[in-house]
């Protein structure tokens, strides 16, 4: 528990200190969303109609940037042979890393989402579906797109490789998440989706920790 | 009195040895060569010649005989990828490495065909070549699944950790892979009613149904013989490389 508590708060420190690549981050979800109304024109009642789709997408694209430096520096450096070495769990060690990838890769974006709002016409309503939505989902792709990390850890260049492997697995993420915005299918079918999303979000949660583990285990020699 | 204590080598065991696996298995391929051969002309001549043509679709029925095969082993060849991850997770066993990495192009080129032949049919009967239907999404999803694992594969240098990893990853997606189609399909029967492209189609007649099942069997040994034979190939690949690496151990020294 102490080496769990010891990696998570190591890992804060290290993004707060880290010359801001939360705020890049933050930045580049914020751009992805105002970059489209340039590309399919400024109507404010088709913006409203695609926002939360919008804001879904800049959310995913910007937590897979942020994926290469998940466990790639403390390859580099080292500090992942120690974890190995170490005693301790290296599932501990993933779901430590899950947490903080979370808290400045998702929660960030989550923070700067009412301003993607504002300016792609959302209204309030369905403002507030998109942030529980969110809330509910990003978990599930911190826990998809660390396990993405940890398997293309030991490759030399798999920078890219994590996104393209970890896209098609977040296919459910997606649909569920914007579905359970989209007032299309009816209340109880949001209200459904809403739930899947959460069961998603709990199991990827609870197994990506250990295939990540492994993977990190058994990739290196 | 000494008691043996050598372990017996099981079949299991001796197939562990790559030359063993190459050697055993080598008289089957030609055998496998000819029923494929022979299915696949019985299965093209019932398809081309001796089938009716739908009342509805006209000839462009007989592209099912190829297209539903090829779907079918879509999933089949992944479900084989994902016994052959356990192989390698579970037993270590050296020619589940090589049969999971034989399996990951084949595939992907069987799901292409299937989406390829898919949409080849999908526009003279639907009018559209894609559509975001429920199962053509997941069969789009599967491919790059596929693809994923093509790259995975090649991005490392060293095949016995690429094949642990690989493994690791082929079972998440397997695990995946039903969320994957669940969702898609809710998703898209949410978006679109489930009328023009589920027609009710006439239940299907033994004239039709036996060249799909002939087919079926041609395209299945099809895989099974491309399987083996690439197995051989990797068998022989990485014995070209420890020999390549052993002549310029020698040469350096």
């Amino acid at each position: 528990m102490t080496g769990f508590l010891g990696v998570l708060r190591r890992d804060l420190r290290l993004a707060l200190a880290g010359g801001g690549d939360i705020l890049t981050l933050v930045l580049f979800f914020v751009i992805v969303g105002a970059i489209v109304p340039f590309a399919v024109g400024p109507d404010r009642e088709l913006l409203a109609r695609i926002a939360p789709g919008v804001i879904w997408i800049a959310a995913f694209l910007a937590m897979l940037l942020g994926l290469d430096k998940l466990f790639r520096p403390d390859r580099d450096e080292g500090t992942l042979a120690l974890y190995r070495l170490a005693d301790l769990s290296l599932p501990g060690m993933v779901a430590a890393k899950v947490i903080a990838h979370w808290l400045t890769a998702a929660l960030p974006l989550i923070v700067a989402s009412p301003f993607l709002a504002l300016i792609l016409a959302m209204d309030m309503d369905t403002y507030w579906r998109t942030l529980a939505s969110l809330l509910l989902g990003t978990p599930a792709l911190a826990a998809f797109g660390t396990f993405g990390a940890a398997v293309t850890v030991a490759i030399r260049r798999g920078g890219l490789l994590a996104p393209i492997l970890i896209a098609p697995l977040s296919v459910p993420v997606l649909i569920f998440g914007v579905g359970a915005i989209s007032p299309l299918g009816g209340p109880d079918q949001a209200s459904a989706a809403m739930l899947f999303l959460a069961a998603l979000s709990l199991m990827a949660l609870a197994l990506s920790p250990f295939a990540a583990g492994l993977a990190i285990d058994w990739g290196e020699e | 009195m000494s008691i043996d204590d050598t372990p017996k080598m099981s079949w299991w065991n001796r197939l562990a040895h790559p030359g063993q696996f190459v050697n055993w298995t080598r008289p089957l391929i030609w055998p496998l060569v000819a029923v494929t051969a022979a299915l696949f002309a019985l299965g093209l001549w019932f398809a081309f010649f001796n089938s009716p043509a739908d009342y509805q679709m006209g000839d462009t029925v007989r592209i099912m005989y190829v297209h539903v095969p090829t779907a079918w082993l879509s999933q089949f060849v992944y479900g084989a990828m994902a016994v052959s991850a356990i192989g390698t997770l579970v037993w270590r066993h050296p020619m589940a490495d090589v049969s999971m990495k034989a399996a990951a192009p084949l595939g992907a080129v069987f799901t292409a065909m299937a989406l390829f032949t898919g949409s080849m049919w999908g526009r003279p009967t639907w009018g559209t070549f894609w559509e975001w239907d429920g199962r053509m999404t997941s069969t789009l999803i599967l491919l790059f699944i596929y693809l994923g694992i093509v790259a995975l594969w090649r991005a490392f240098d060293d095949q016995l950790r690429a094949a642990r990893v690989v493994a690791i990853f082929t079972l998440v997606g397997a695990i995946n892979v039903p969320i994957i189609k669940f969702s898609v399909d809710w998703w898209s029967t949410l978006h679109q009613p489930a009328s023009v492209f589920r027609p009710d189609g006439p239940t299907m007649p033994g004239s039709i149904l036996t060249p799909l099942f002939v087919m079926f069997f041609a395209f299945t040994f099809l895989f099974i013989t491309l399987q083996l034979v690439a197995m051989h190939t990797e068998v022989r690949r990485r014995r070209v490389m420890t020999l390549e690496r052993k002549a310029a151990r020698g040469a350096g020294a």
